[in-house]
């Protein structure tokens, strides 16, 4: 910390505009002539003076013990600090410092200097004020993120959008091992938008409790629906259902009538909050453009095998491709970018969970956004080239949607979003586990693990010949919490012993382990 | 009966469009109109209520000076030069003398530059000085009054005490042949020698095009809760800290250099002006001179300015109302800063924002070229039009003579 005070400098620095120290503010308001007056002749020889001294003594010998001593003419408030703490002995051998707050010499009579009311604003050297905790305050520090929070509220109220309107967000979802992993994900994004959100989730294969409890822990609105059919195993049948699922959900909206703008959230694509802010703009019918992550190899062999073919290719395959409208250089809608599939061609999965790129359709659903009204029965000013959702769908059967497009007739008047296609505001993205993949039911581990694994007893080759007993990683129950604890304070020679313990628990863990898989949940 | 009809109508329409308008209002306020001491007089037009005449000094007063070095168009002190501009072909502007309120002397005492930039001030009291000799000998007008209708632009760092240093302009004072006029300057500073009562406080010049072409979209939000960006340390000329900024900007460093909320720093980042429009508050303490262009450009970008410097005069400070706009810190509470920012109200705090939102208040602080409604000319015209009619007791009589030629410094009477 600097040790802080009143410092007399000497101006021996030799420039041009070096400072002189303090002069009394009275003698330069009188008529500010320049002819040397005796208090000046004073001063330099005091100057003179003080700097032999300090040359003599090594250190700053400071003027303001003669200023203080001799000054009797009429000095409005001198100001100095308070030095706060924090001197070091070393830094007095330095400078003579004052550490005594002085508050000198308010004019005894004031009315008969010639000058009107001086400024209280002393030209000269001031000390730096330092507080004795200079760091910040949490208090604070929370008072000041609420401001900034009300700043940004208000801002938005003035400068955001006007009469947000009802998100209704369509997902179609059903019961494996990554749907927890995908639908909190997803359901984080929804619960953190400032408007309005009706989530409709259809579940293949039925409403399950699974999904339910996963649900209910958003605070959303929340439509549970359940879809009578088995979701397949084929990714071809399963792009099928989804298909059919969200036109289910499409005609509760219809039935319910619900009103507001209706986006289709898949439960593993990735969504950006600009997405939502940006589809608030849409009148009718809009599109955006779509990242595909399709590129989720697992196998190593597999990014050569691609990134043979992408050298052949063009250029522009390289980059991440885009599904979504295609504008002119004056922004209307001229064509689509669609995912072309050729280039995988026999080397995409097939079926869920297969180590091989999986591949979106032409237009995927997400990529379009709708105003509610478009799949009423009834609704004012909707426009001619919307066909209505029941021409479109023959029953709940085998037809099958491709994309919203089908709902129009002319998919010219489809509005272009996002800079007209240009942001990417969403990624599609199709990682799954392998079907017969297990996983606890509802993430859930009860009864909790008890397995005790030595690296000796497991398959893996490599382990470490020796564990020592404070890198054990177990959860354990009490009683092998107390057998660690135990082992830490003992000796290295009785580490030996206890790992022959742990081989003895590993023995029993087996034989409980073995007995737990079959409860658990086979997808 | 069909009158009585028309009546009910228009009653009703009248009150359908009454209650639009109130409705309106009420929602989501983005600005308040600004009143000073003087009034509401942010927007006044200063056509008609005063005529100027303008002095037609010899090219060596201003356009040699401004061929000499065409830097000083850009520097904060290019005011004097635009006001100059302005007036000539401004509709207040009067070719006869006779029916003329104010008179202006165009002369360019600010443009002396040295090689960084920076003006020197050393022959600005001689070069002011043949100036007012050449009105007060070819035109009368100067002697009817003895200057008390003339005024000038002088916006240097401690005014027409014309020099750079605080000290040796105390020491030296007002120029002694402008005790009478009016003078037009950035420096204020209550109570001090360099601010002559009735003068015009105005701002530095910042130059309009740059700062505009540096917006963002307001619906950005803003995040930092105070900005700032400059020395702490003058290292070249006062390296312990003490003399630069009265200690003041030292001690924001000291405090507040750890401190999250507050991004300051020396650095100076090609950001800036983007950076002030996602803060709340803005620092604008002192350096060498009380004044700075930050306030400027806080008011610009709407970010709150907190104003560091004891007894300053702000700019128009009779038609803006600072203490409502800004945040006023004594020097000796700088340690208490971030107390006293957090404990402001946030209604008062959005109140300020929508103040600073005010389009009048920003074109105030400008000025543009061409010459906009409402800038910073118009409300120079503003204030000397209030300042109307003149007393009569600034005519002089016959022979009688207040001004004395020869006070001042010896190297000032030299002629220039």
């Amino acid at each position: 910390m600097k040790l802080l005070a009143l410092h007399q400098s000497y101006a021996n620095r030799g420039r041009s505009n070096s400072f002189r120290g303090q002069t009394p503010l009275d003698s330069a308001v009188d008529g500010g002539n320049t002819v040397k007056s005796p208090s000046g002749i004073f001063w330099l020889i005091l100057h003179c003076l003080c700097c032999l001294v300090s040359l003599v003594l090594g250190f700053r010998f400071s003027r303001l013990v003669f200023y203080l001593l001799f000054s009797t003419t009429s000095i409005n408030n001198l100001y100095t600090t308070t030095t706060t703490s924090f001197g070091s002995a070393t830094d007095i051998a330095e400078t003579l410092s004052f550490t005594t707050s002085l508050r000198i010499l308010s004019p005894p009579v004031v009315n008969n200097t010639t000058s009107a009311v001086t400024s209280r604003v002393v030209v000269g050297r001031h000390g730096i004020r330092i507080r004795p905790w200079p760091h910040p305050d949490p208090v604070e520090v929370m008072k000041a993120h609420k401001i900034i929070e009300a700043v940004q509220r208000e801002q938005k109220v003035q400068y955001g959008i006007k009469n947000p309107r009802t998100l209704i967000a369509i997902t179609p979802t059903y019961v494996r091992t990554f749907q927890a992993l995908h639908l909190t994900g997803l359901m984080h994004t929804l619960m953190n938008l400032p408007y309005d959100v009706v989530w409709i989730v259809v579940e293949a294969g039925g409403a399950t409790n699974e999904t339910a409890a996963l649900l209910a822990k958003s605070e959303l609105q929340v439509k549970h629906i359940g879809f009578e059919k088995k979701m397949p195993i084929f990714w071809e049948g399963r792009h099928k259902l989804e298909s059919q699922m969200r036109l289910r959900a499409l005609r509760v909206v219809r039935e319910e009538k619900l009103d507001g703008i209706v986006m289709f959230a898949d439960d593993s694509n990735i969504h950006s909050l600009e997405l939502f802010d940006e589809m608030q703009k849409v009148e009718w019918i809009g599109a955006v453009s779509v990242g595909i992550l399709a590129h989720s190899s697992h196998h190593d062999e597999e990014p050569f095998e691609v990134q043979k073919t992408m050298d052949e290719e063009d250029d522009e395959k390289s980059t991440l491709p885009v599904q979504g409208p295609a504008c002119n250089s004056s922004e209307r809608l001229i064509g689509w970018h669609t995912f072309n599939s050729l280039v995988y061609k026999g080397k995409s999965a097939n079926y869920i969970g297969d180590m091989a790129i999986v591949l979106p359709r032409k237009l995927e659903w997400s990529g379009f956004v709708m105003n509610s009204r478009l799949v009423w029965k009834e609704a004012e000013f909707r426009p001619d080239w919307i066909k209505d959702l029941d021409t479109v769908v023959v029953g709940d059967g085998d037809d099958d949607i491709e994309s919203p497009l089908s709902l129009v007739k002319d998919s010219s008047m489809v509005e272009p979003l996002g800079g007209c296609g240009k942001k990417v505001m969403l990624w599609w993205l199709r990682a799954e586990a392998r079907a017969d993949s297990k996983f606890p039911s509802g993430w859930i581990i009860d009864p909790q693990l008890e397995m005790t694994v030595a690296a000796k007893q497991t398959p893996w080759t490599d382990a470490p010949p020796e564990l020592p007993s404070n890198t054990q990683k177990v959860i354990s129950t009490t009683q092998d919490n107390t057998e660690k604890r135990a082992t830490k304070t003992r000796t290295p020679k009785s580490r030996r012993s206890s790992r022959g313990k742990r081989k003895h628990d590993s023995k029993n863990a087996d034989a409980g382990a073995s007995a737990r898989t079959s409860g658990e949940r086979i997808n | 009966m069909s009158n009585l009809m028309w009546g009910l109508i228009l009653l009703v329409f009248s009150a359908f469009f009454l209650n639009l308008d109130a409705f309106e209002l009420r929602k989501g306020q983005k600005t308040e109109r600004i009143s000073g001491s003087a009034g509401d007089v942010l927007e006044d037009d200063p056509v008609g209520r005063l005529k100027v005449f303008v002095y037609e000094l010899p090219s060596k007063y201003n356009k040699k000076i401004l061929q000499k070095d065409p830097r000083c168009l850009n520097h904060m002190f290019a005011a004097e030069i635009y006001m100059h501009r302005f007036l000539l072909s401004s509709p207040v502007r009067t070719l006869n003398p006779e029916e003329a309120d104010w008179f202006y002397t165009p002369v360019y005492t600010t443009c002396d530059l040295t090689p960084n930039g920076l003006p020197l001030p050393f022959k600005s009291p001689r070069m002011m000085r043949s100036a007012i000799q050449l009105i007060s000998s070819n035109w009368p007008y100067w002697n009817r009054t003895e200057g008390a209708d003339h005024f000038f632009i002088v916006p240097h760092d401690f005014g027409a005490c014309f020099h750079y240093q605080e000290e040796k302009a105390i020491e030296r004072g007002i120029l002694p042949l402008l005790q009478r006029a009016t003078l037009v300057q950035t420096f204020g500073q209550r109570n001090h020698v360099c601010l002559k009562e009735g003068s015009i406080t105005v701002p530095p010049y910042a130059p309009p095009q740059k700062m505009q072409s540096h917006l963002i979209p307001p619906s950005i939000p803003r995040s930092i809760f105070v900005y700032f960006r400059g020395l702490f340390y003058d290292v070249g000329n006062d390296p312990e800290g003490g003399y630069y900024a009265r200690g003041a900007r030292a001690a924001v460093w000291e405090n507040f250099k750890d401190n999250p909320l507050f991004d300051i720093s020396t650095e100076h980042p090609t950001t800036y002006y983007e950076d002030m429009q996602r803060a709340v508050f803005c620092l604008c303490p002192l350096g060498w001179a009380p004044w700075s262009p930050r306030l400027v450009e806080a008011v610009i970008f709407g970010c709150i300015p907190v104003i560091i410097a004891d007894d300053i005069v702000l700019p128009f400070a009779d038609a803006i109302p600072w203490e409502d706009i800004g945040v006023y810190v004594d020097e000796k509470d700088v340690p208490n800063l971030d107390t006293i920012l957090t404990s402001i109200p946030t209604e008062v705090i959005l109140r300020k924002q929508r103040l600073l939102a005010n389009p009048s208040m920003k074109q105030a602080m400008l000025f543009p070229h061409p010459a906009q409604p409402g800038d910073a000319f118009h409300q120079i015209l503003n204030g000397l039009a209030r300042k109307l009619p003149h007393d009569k007791s600034v005519y002089l009589r016959k022979g009688e003579k207040v001004l004395n030629w020869t006070a001042g410094p010896l190297a000032d009477l030299k002629p220039w």
